[in-house]
């Protein structure tokens, strides 16, 4: 997997809460057998005044010009802020692949569902959660200075903004993993015996379920 | 410590190895796949050069692709086709189940599972899915994962998981007449938030949710997810074992005996811990309608929708103000006066032999009203499907004006013909009224079949229980 160590970047305020995984890569696009390509499709429903598909050319359709990641310097930014239960609804991982192909690097929110954050991890995209009332600076500070930025250390698990140093928490082994940039199917196979000594006792104790 | 929850149970007892930090390596017995989230997972193995590790353990089938309509030409769009035979040729090079298109087994593949029987009491079942936590109606630890971890568990058999929270939610007492289970899970939903859940494993549980049929469970634990619960679960009783009996992949003779002693375990001992205790009384469930965005976002038939006005957080009451906008809906507008465009029945949340014949029952000898475009019931399998037409379910929709459809994922995402077209209105049975799920622009209310099937012979939002009183 893509490591993640240190980041600096351009913050981009997404606010609403509950933005699902249908709004971050609708449906039609979910038909590719790919994993890349999403980038520019993340959020198109709200991206384009048109609707579009994997068969549209982008270049053809009308952009909306409200839509905050369609405002200059907005959509260059690597990291997101956004508010409670972001990536909520659909287990599809094609709405990681889009953020990352976009260019995002993290997402700061409140709060993620629980399917979102793990698949993020798996694809080098770091979720960091902060209270919410950290999330309302942030805004504040966003809506402020459009060119704010935000430093991301994994290791010392800090989030910096000027002066302001803020601690997040993170899993060890999760953060192990995105550190090193580590396989997770090669570390499990590396319990190849352990998994296969489960099964024998199954077999023993429920034989219905091998 | 001795006392444990269902979800301890199921846990320990899936338990390989626990890494610092706690997170563990936990076994999967069942592994569902279909064909959009397992592409990138099989091309990932092959390019690693990674075999399966337990290919019996996979049940796949394509469903969210597929058509409704007539099937003997194929698929017409090129794009799902390729998805669709991809599956097909990853079954084949793997060696893995998979009830092809024109297999009678085909259907959505939270129905296929429970109706084969390859969901069973006590197991781990994953797919690529959020959905999963519809097979936790049997005793079952099942939850959705993305990609990578389908990957992950074809080549390992095992998932890298945190344990979650322990979360019961009691329904208490018994529902009025003609109260479903959908109209249990939206008003348990509407109660706890779409975030509500967020890091809970939930067990339903109470008179109301052990009074309801697997089907019905499978309706209420499907929705976990929408409250934010990867994990919806429900104890083994006899009503699970009696379903579970005689199914193509159900254990027989003295497997079977050895099995269902083990089952009889699996609910939560009286006094086992629980981080979180919900309690609804049943009795004031009503027939339930969603509003806006959002599954949260739902009152009953007889209300009004909301005022964002009212509501103190300015987060969600800015959020509500999104949604009514979505909707083409006003503050204040009674429900029962929402007028629609199109009907759904279907999707893995009602799609079933129950769902069905509750729709129908409304639906008999009345007709669709002439407001409504198109009214589709789309069963969930090939053999819920047969199992209608035997009873005549299809001869009752068709006569009222409904189309009968083949079965799929359907309008549920709309990711093949069937969707709405911009600003259209819905209800719809299934279980996600996000933004332009049903098609972009498309406006969707999730309700029951019954409460489905009502609003399309009224062609507006109507209490099941004065359509049955002839009102
Ligand atoms: S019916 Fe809808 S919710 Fe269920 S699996 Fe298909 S697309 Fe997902």
């Amino acid at each position: 997997m893509k490591s993640f160590t240190q980041h600096k970047g351009l913050v981009a305020p997404l606010d609403r809460p509950n933005v699902d995984t249908d709004a971050i890569i609708p449906k039609q696009f979910l038909k590719s057998i790919k994993r890349t390509g999403f980038g520019p499709n993340a959020f198109d429903d709200w991206r384009y005044l048109d609707e579009g598909g994997p068969d549209i050319d982008n270049a053809n359709r009308r952009v909306n010009p409200d839509f905050v990641l369609n405002q200059p310097p907005y959509d260059k930014s690597t990291i997101l802020l956004a508010r409670e239960n972001f990536g909520c609804g659909s287990s599809r991982e094609h709405a990681v692949w889009a953020l990352d192909d976009f260019g995002f690097r993290a997402v700061i929110a409140p709060s993620f569902a629980d399917i979102f954050f793990n698949n993020s991890f798996k694809n080098g995209l770091l979720p960091i959660v902060l209270d919410a009332k950290i999330i309302e600076q942030l805004f504040q500070r966003v809506e402020a200075d459009r060119g704010f930025e935000l430093s991301i250390d994994l290791e010392a698990q800090t989030v910096t903004a000027g002066d302001n140093v803020y601690d997040f928490d993170i899993d060890d082994f999760l953060k192990n993993c995105l550190i090193n940039g580590l396989d997770d199917i090669d570390l499990t196979l590396q319990h190849a015996d352990l998994i296969n000594a489960y099964e024998e006792k199954r077999k023993q104790q429920m034989p219905w379920l091998c | 410590m001795s006392s444990k929850t269902l979800y301890d149970k199921l846990w320990q007892a899936h338990v390989v190895r626990t890494e610092e930090g706690g997170t563990a390596l936990l076994y999967i017995d069942r592994h569902l796949v279909h064909e959009v989230t397992s592409p990138q997972a099989f091309e990932g193995l092959r390019m690693a050069g990674r075999k399966l590790w337990r290919p019996d353990s996979v049940v796949a089938v394509p469903d969210h692709n597929v058509p409704t309509t007539d099937r003997s030409a194929g698929i017409t769009d090129p794009v799902a086709k390729l998805q669709v035979e991809t599956l097909d040729n990853n079954c084949r090079e793997f060696g893995l189940t998979e009830f092809t298109m024109s297999d009678i087994r085909q259907g959505i593949v939270h129905v296929i599972g429970p109706e084969q029987g390859a969901t069973l009491p006590g197991m781990t079942v994953v797919c690529g899915d959020s959905h999963t936590s519809t097979h936790g109606a049997f005793g079952a630890l099942a939850f959705g994962i993305g990609t990578s971890e389908v990957e992950h568990v074809l080549a390992t058999q095992c998932l890298l998981q945190k344990k979650s929270k322990n979360m019961l939610v009691s329904v208490d007492g018994d529902v009025a007449e003609g109260i479903t289970a959908k109209d249990i899970v939206l008003a348990i939903i509407g109660e706890l938030g779409t975030a509500g859940g967020t890091g809970y494993a939930i067990e339903f549980g109470g008179d109301a949710i052990r009074a309801l049929s697997i089907e019905g469970r499978m309706t209420v634990c499907n929705m976990a997810i929408e409250a934010g619960a990867r994990a919806g679960m429900v104890g083994v009783d006899t009503t699970t074992v009696e379903y579970v009996k005689g199914r193509p992949y159900a254990p027989t003779g003295d497997t079977w005996d050895q099995a269902i002693a083990h089952w009889k375990e699996l609910h939560s001992d009286t006094d086992a811990f629980f981080d979180k205790v919900i309690h609804i009384d049943a009795a004031t469930i009503k027939p339930q309608v969603t509003w806006g965005t959002s599954p949260e976002m739902v009152v009953a038939v007889d209300e009004l929708v909301p005022d964002p006005d009212d509501i103190a957080d300015s987060v969600k009451a800015d959020g509500m103000r999104k949604a009514l906008a979505y909707m083409g809906l006003a503050a204040g507008t009674p429900v029962n006066e929402i007028s629609l465009d199109k009907v759904f029945i279907g999707s893995c949340t009602n799609s079933r032999i129950e769902d069905l014949r509750a729709a129908a029952k409304i639906a008999d000898g009345k007709k669709v009203a002439d407001n409504i475009k198109l009214a589709m019931v789309v069963p969930g399998s090939g053999l819920v499907k047969q199992q209608a037409e035997k009873e005549g379910l299809d001869k009752i929709f068709i006569d009222a004006g409904f189309e009968w459809r083949e079965p799929g994922c359907s309008m549920c995402l709309a990711m093949n013909a069937d969707r709405l077209e911009p600003g259209e209105r819905c209800a719809s049975t299934s279980n996600r009224n996000f933004e332009g799920r049903q098609g972009q622009g498309g406006r969707t209310h999730l309700v029951s079949p019954a409460m489905a099937a009502a609003a399309a012979i009224t062609g507006k939002f109507t209490n099941i229980n004065d359509i049955q009183k002839g009102v």
